[in-house]
């Protein structure tokens, strides 16, 4: 019989919430709320122009400032971001890559300014602009320039900030786009072999400190509804992490051999249809990577129910923190020693998940290492198809999605009632505020040396000396995240990174319904084509700086199997390159795809300058998690329609496009 | 829309009006029989576009993934920071079970949007052989007649460059250090040279140095086993290492391009007569076969009768049209 009382306990990992919007000082507020309620980490999300190198008042920050996160563009946002909060006490985790030298920066300022010695901060920056090409397309640099980014934060911290994650290598977003458990394993760590290897080859660690910089690395992984395979997963993870830090690196310490990792639970798999199901499969997916007590991951965030219909409240973040706290605290969980040693299903199946991964590493290694792969095509490649294939078994029921493809019919939710408040809005005044702010953050301070810092940074990174002393410099002189990012530009350029989808191969259903589907459709097409002279053709664009592509992606391959001429042109493009090449492409419609929440101030605007460059009849649709009320709005300024997750047979996405060009034509 | 004055469609092109020239490249794919005779006309009032003939028609070629997009990309920028103005023609394969396509080359480029100067068109091959889409003659010739250097870009290697031949003033090959294939083909005489052969992705100094000494080693073998390059055998091919990403070595591409183009000047307008009617041949050919060939008395009368109608003004596409008229007539007399 149990005993109640005190008993011998794990320390549980770290909680935390994905969290920040609007305002330094409203995301401030927040953190002090999340703390309150019993979280033990931060967890910083940046919006959109800080994550990709642009000041509020840059064009390309139009809409997004504040959307998904907080805007901080400088040491004055950085101190009003944690004012009241000692950052020696703190371990935050900040979401940041391409301009993580940047943000660490500031936040080594902002503690300075506190009082706060840099060696005593803890936390992690994400810092890994491998799966940024890949998957969540925030990178702004070339990968040679983004890999010394990478390698000047990791040896500077491993120096001196020894408690800081340099690195988190993240196999999260892979699986958010699309990765299935074996390329997950498998990129992650050839995206951390690339790193050491480009650390090894700075010459800055002594060989003998090398155990140092990989016991530092940290993981960001995702954990899917499929949740014993998953669990396979993170114990794969730590056998093949213990192999590669011993046999390529040679460590000999086993605590630096640690697979150490922090999870976010998968959004991916979050449904729009009866959202409050959502709250059962991030349960589910939390005891993937807590479970083993030999695999646990060391700090949790979990998504709320309703992510898929916009932005959380902090009630719903609020609900999934609750159930780390009624896992770790309620529960007899953290009271044993690991569950499954010498339980043959599960090893079995971790065996399998190691070979199959240890085979596409080499894969991999053979075609020149994570860096090459990702410059090639090659990874993007596999990602994009392992999605299609994804979208392509819900579609046609092999995989089963409650609420969705299955048990649809259900009472209406309580929860969803008033759909358009059971989610946030963040206040559309909040980018004008941010821009006037920024002005006068620029009048105020010391022109000169603001100067200086920007020459000094544009000297060093010319050089191979470390970016981060000339940064750090930079955030005391006042410097913005634009300026900063702007500075390096001009060195080193910007890179576009390969889309996958011109490659990639779809195996489509030979026989049966979707087979006939798609045969109708294509006859359609030919029809239409006979009619118009030549081959409809769609613009698929991706307007702002939101770099989630998959959408679009699935829909630029699925227009291009049922036959459409599809001209696809990557993630963030403007509004006026998405007219330019809407007019000299001579598209029949174009499809816009926007995962910010930036849709209100930018699909119209395309709308706009489309009728401004005499193309105003021509059709355009939009795609994202859009609310309903935004989604009437949109239609009433001419979007002639609205998808959004729930929308996931793209069969009938491809019938509306049709139609919507036979439409056009024929009023022609 | 009632139909427009081919006359009146032509001077906006002339003048780069970009919703003009946009409304040109839709005629020139549309494939409905009752459009080909507004896009001879049209083609027709473009041929003696100021531009066209003081022009440069460049296609830029060479086996997948080498970076031909990136590569077009910086070339097109550094030829507008020179004040010229440019037109690309982005070639892309069909799906063959589809038909459908997916028009990629626009990710891989950077342009600003409001300049009037730049014209980015992509077309699908819509499963022509050869490579070359069905409209890119009439695209070129379009583009050339509104800007001063037209960008071709095919993927290829091997057989299908040859169409490329037939519409560019300059043929380059661009491949990347390590392409063996293409060097077995250059010595084995069954790709055509270039007139420029670029290494892009020349990153690496030392891979450059070696894939340049290797591609010179093949072009000697290829000219000792009687390859010529183009028309004219006084012309050197010159090698080029380019980084696309990095953006060195594109100066030197356009001192060559401009150098070739220079001592075209005397045998451009043969040269590019001789490729329409080639593209007249091929087209035909294609289509019909050695059959059609024979009917219409062989290839020495067929070639003939191109040199003719296209010096009289007829296009590739509508000079295959009657042809093919003619050999299904002939077809239908024979028992």
């Amino acid at each position: 019989m149990a005993e109640y009382g005190k008993r011998e306990r794990d320390r549980p990992w770290i909680m935390r919430t994905y969290s920040g919007h609007s305002t330094a000082a409203a995301s401030n507020e927040l953190y002090r709320t999340n703390l309150a309620k019993g979280q033990t980490g931060l967890s910083v999300a940046f919006d959109l122009p800080t994550q990709t190198g642009y000041d509020a008042d840059d064009p390309l920050a139009r809409g997004e400032v504040g959307k998904v996160g907080v805007p901080v563009s400088h040491i004055g946002n950085m101190r009003s971001l944690f004012e009241g909060l000692p950052l020696d006490q703190m371990n935050t985790s900040m979401t940041i890559n391409a301009t993580a030298v940047w943000l660490l920066s500031l936040y080594v300022a902002a503690a300075e300014d506190q009082g706060v010695d840099h060696s005593v901060l803890r936390g992690t920056t994400q810092n890994d602009i491998i799966k940024e090409y890949l998957s969540r397309g925030t990178h702004i640099f070339p990968p040679a320039p983004s890999m010394r980014l990478i390698t000047d934060l990791i040896t500077y911290t491993v120096d001196e900030v020894p408690k800081w994650n340099p690195i988190n290598i993240c196999s999260y977003h892979l699986q958010e786009a699309g990765a299935t458990p074996t390329q997950e394993l498998a990129y992650a760590l050839v995206t951390a072999i690339g790193v050491l290897d480009a650390v090894k080859a700075t010459g800055r660690v002594p060989e003998d400190e090398f155990g140092k910089v990989v016991g530092r690395m940290s993981f960001f992984v995702n954990a899917g509804i499929r949740f014993v395979e998953e669990l396979c997963k993170m114990r794969a993870f730590v056998e093949l992490w213990d192999r590669i830090t011993q046999e390529r690196y040679g460590v000999t310490d086993p605590k630096q051999r640690r697979f150490r990792y922090g999870v976010q639970v998968n959004s991916l798999g979050l449904t729009e249809q009866q959202p409050e199901n959502n709250v059962i499969r991030i349960v589910l997916e939390m005891l993937a990577v807590t479970l083993s007590k030999d695999a646990r991951a060391r700090a949790i965030q979990l998504p709320a129910w309703n992510e898929a219909l916009g932005l959380p409240r902090p009630w719903d973040q609020q609900w999934s923190l609750r159930a780390q706290q009624i896992l770790a605290y309620e529960s007899d969980l953290l009271e044993h020693a690991d569950l499954f040693k010498g339980s043959e299903v599960v090893e079995e199946k971790t065996q399998q998940l190691v070979d199959s991964a240890w085979a596409e590493v080499q894969e991999v290694l053979k075609r020149g290492g994570a860096v090459e792969a990702v410059e090639s095509g090659y990874i993007k490649q596999k990602l994009v198809e392992s999605n299609a294939a994804r979208i392509r078994a819900i579609e046609n029921g092999d995989q089963v999605v409650v609420g969705v493809n299955k048990y649809v019919e259900g009472a209406p939710s309580p929860l969803t009632e008033n759909l358009d408040e059971a989610i946030l809005t963040v206040d559309p005044k909040v980018d004008a505020d941010q821009r006037a702010a920024l002005a006068r953050w620029k009048a105020d301070r010391d022109q000169a040396a603001v100067e200086k810092a920007l020459a000094e940074l544009q000297r060093v990174a010319k050089t191979d000396e470390n970016m981060m002393t000339a940064s750090i410099a930079a955030a005391h002189a006042g410097v913005t995240t634009g300026e900063w990012a702007n500075t390096l530009r001009e060195v080193w350029g910007e890179y576009r990174a390969p889309t996958g989808v011109a490659g990639a191969t779809v195996k489509t259903s030979g026989s049966g319904a979707a087979a006939a589907t798609i045969d109708r459709l294509r006859k359609r097409l030919h029809e239409l084509e006979g009619r118009m002279g030549r081959r409809a053709k769609l613009l698929v664009g991706k307007p702002g700086l939101d770099g989630h592509s998959n959408g679009a992606e699935q829909i630029a391959i699925k227009a291009r199997d049922v036959g459409f001429d599809v001209v696809y042109e990557g993630i963030r493009v403007s509004p006026e390159q998405i007219v330019a090449s809407a007019l000299e492409e001579g598209v029949h419609l174009i499809g816009l795809s926007i995962l910010s929440g930036s849709h209100l101030a930018l699909v119209p605007e395309v709308v706009q300058r489309l009728r401004d460059a005499g193309l105003g009849d021509l059709p355009v649709v939009a795609g994202g998690i859009i609310p309903e009320a935004d989604a009437e709005q949109l239609r009433a300024e001419g979007i002639a329609a609205v998808y959004t997750p729930k929308d996931f047979e793209l069969d009938n996405i491809m019938s509306d496009l049709i139609d919507l060009v036979d439409r056009q034509h024929a009023a022609e | 829309m009632p139909p427009s004055d081919p006359a009146d469609d032509a001077r906006h092109v002339m003048s780069a009006d970009k919703a003009a020239v946009s409304r040109a490249l839709n005629l020139v794919e549309d494939r409905r029989a009752e459009s080909h005779a507004r896009v001879a006309q049209l083609l027709a009032a473009l041929k003696d576009a100021p531009k066209a003939a003081g022009g440069h028609r460049v296609g830029l070629t060479g086996p997948p993934g080498v970076g031909k997009s990136t590569l077009t990309s910086a070339l097109a920028r550094s030829v507008r920071q020179r004040g010229r103005s440019v037109g690309v023609v982005a070639v892309d394969p069909s799906s063959v079970r589809s038909g459908g396509s997916l028009l990629g080359d626009r990710a891989r480029m950077s342009f600003d949007p409001t300049d009037a100067g730049l014209f980015v068109r992509s077309l699908a091959t819509a499963g022509e052989v050869g490579g070359l889409a069905y409209a890119a003659n009439s695209a070129v010739r379009v583009l050339a007649a509104a800007y001063d250097m037209v960008i071709v870009e095919t993927t290829g290697v091997g057989q299908s460059e040859i169409d490329i031949v037939h519409v560019a003033d300059t043929v380059v090959l661009v491949i990347q250090p390590g392409s063996g294939d293409v060097l077995q083909f250059l010595k084995a005489g069954i790709m055509e040279i270039p007139d420029i052969l670029v290494v892009n992705k020349a990153d690496h100094e030392e891979l450059a140095r070696r894939a340049v000494a290797d591609l010179r080693g093949a072009l000697q073998t290829a000219r000792a086993a009687g390859a010529t390059g183009g028309l004219d055998a006084d012309w050197e091919t010159p090698i080029l290492a380019t980084s696309a990403t990095k953006v060195t070595g594109i100066d030197e591409l356009i001192e060559a391009l401009d150098r070739h183009r220079r001592h075209l000047e005397s045998t451009l307008a043969a040269r590019r007569r001789q490729g329409e009617v080639q593209w007249v041949l091929d087209l035909f050919g294609r289509k019909h076969g050695e059959h059609g060939v024979s009917t219409l008395g062989g290839l020495g009368q067929l070639k003939a009768r191109a040199e003719r109608d296209v010096d009289g003004g007829e296009t590739p596409l509508s000079l295959c049209e009657h042809l093919s008229r003619e050999y299904v007539a002939a077809l239908g007399k024979t028992p």
